[in-house]
């Protein structure tokens, strides 16, 4: 079989930067709609702050697991 | 940055001109070996640093917390102060606010959860510590398991077997053809994937910190030489160290934070039927 084309060396690090753009996508967007939230509603500020490092942790996993494959998996 | 990892990455010889490349710092850097061992019958345990630095976490707290609280007084304090605040921090930050007035009985339970974890991410940026207890990858498993087997127990005894894997994997208002695309996703992302991301969560943040400040200190280390760029680069990789450092105190707070954050809401919705 004739390769056409191949990918070597560090392909963990190719895989995290995939596993980030979601993530960093979903980040961005939950701080972004809650500094929005608190701006217009500054006395809700515990509330809004509290879902919105719950939001983060949430989408945040996703770009951790994608750090931690490599390791589980070997390169 | 501690001396086993300078010598881990390369060597004290080990510089930019000498022409050796940049040993980055990889997974065998959470490796310790024993300090001491002994066996139990059949049983052989080693005691590394990372274990003598858990049971340092465990005593602290529960050296402070009973010298805290050995004589409460009605007007407190000194230590009593600082152990109320703790208290009042998770009962009405985390606990009144997620899981709701009958979540007081929780408290210790969260608090507890709350202050080991920090305490043991603090040992991350702690001199001579240095290393996170939480970036071991069996310590945020056995804390994230305590968790699972509380409220999988706890739903099941306040909702009944029954009431509380049907609302679980058969949540109400939804047309009845869906539960074959959506009962299996529940109870993968209820049962499986939620305890296996809490552990994970906290781990690969503390894994993450750890190995970048140790990239950026063994960096400094590595570009000392008689060269401009050597000497830039080495005051710029020690100056990103030292400012990581002040940037991993953030997230170690964090974590604590969002490990008990999440335990709470867990705990919520095995008290309480989801609407």
């Amino acid at each position: 079989m004739s390769l056409l084309a191949e990918v070597t060396g560090s392909i963990g690090s190719i895989g995290y930067g995939l596993a980030a753009i979601g993530p960093g996508v979903g980040i961005g967007i939950i701080f972004g709609q809650g500094v929005q939230a608190i701006a217009r509603q500054p006395e809700a500020y515990g509330v809004i702050r509290q879902n919105m490092i719950l939001g983060f942790a949430l989408a945040e996993a996703l770009a951790l697991i994608g750090f931690v494959a490599p390791f589980v998996f070997g390169v | 940055m501690s001396a086993d990892v300078v010598v881990a990455s390369g060597g004290l010889d080990c510089h930019l001109l000498s022409g050796c490349g940049f040993p980055a710092p990889g997974a065998e850097i959470f490796q310790f070996d024993a300090v001491f061992t002994f066996t139990i019958g059949s049983l052989q345990f080693n005691i590394s640093k990372v274990t003598i630095l858990l049971f340092l976490c465990v005593f602290l707290i529960l050296g402070f917390f009973i010298y805290a609280f050995r004589r409460p007084k009605l007007v407190p304090r000194g230590a009593q102060n600082v152990g109320e605040m703790g208290y009042l921090f998770i009962r009405d930050g985390i606990s009144r606010d997620i899981i709701g007035k009958d979540g007081d009985r929780f408290v210790p339970y969260l608090m507890s959860f709350f202050f080991l974890v920090w305490l043991s991410n603090f040992m991350g940026i702690l001199p001579f510590a240095q290393i996170p207890v939480t970036s071991i990858f069996a310590i945020p498993v056995a804390f994230a398991l305590i968790v699972y087997v509380t409220w999988v127990p706890l739903g099941v005894y306040s909702q009944g077997f029954g009431g509380y894997f049907k609302g679980m994997l058969f949540p109400p208002g939804v047309p009845k053809a869906m539960y074959v695309l959506l009962t299996p996703l529940e109870f993968l992302s209820n049962l499986i994937v939620r305890p296996a991301t809490h552990a994970i969560r906290l781990f690969a943040n503390m894994f993450a910190g750890h190995l970048l400040i140790a990239t950026f200190s063994i960096a400094a280390f590595y570009l000392i030489s008689a060269s401009v760029i050597g000497i830039l680069g080495s005051a710029a990789s020690f100056t990103v160290a030292v400012a990581l450092t002040g940037f991993e105190a953030l997230i170690q707070f964090l974590q604590a934070y969002i490990f008990t954050l999440l335990t709470a809401v867990y705990i919520s919705g095995a008290l309480h039927q989801e609407h």
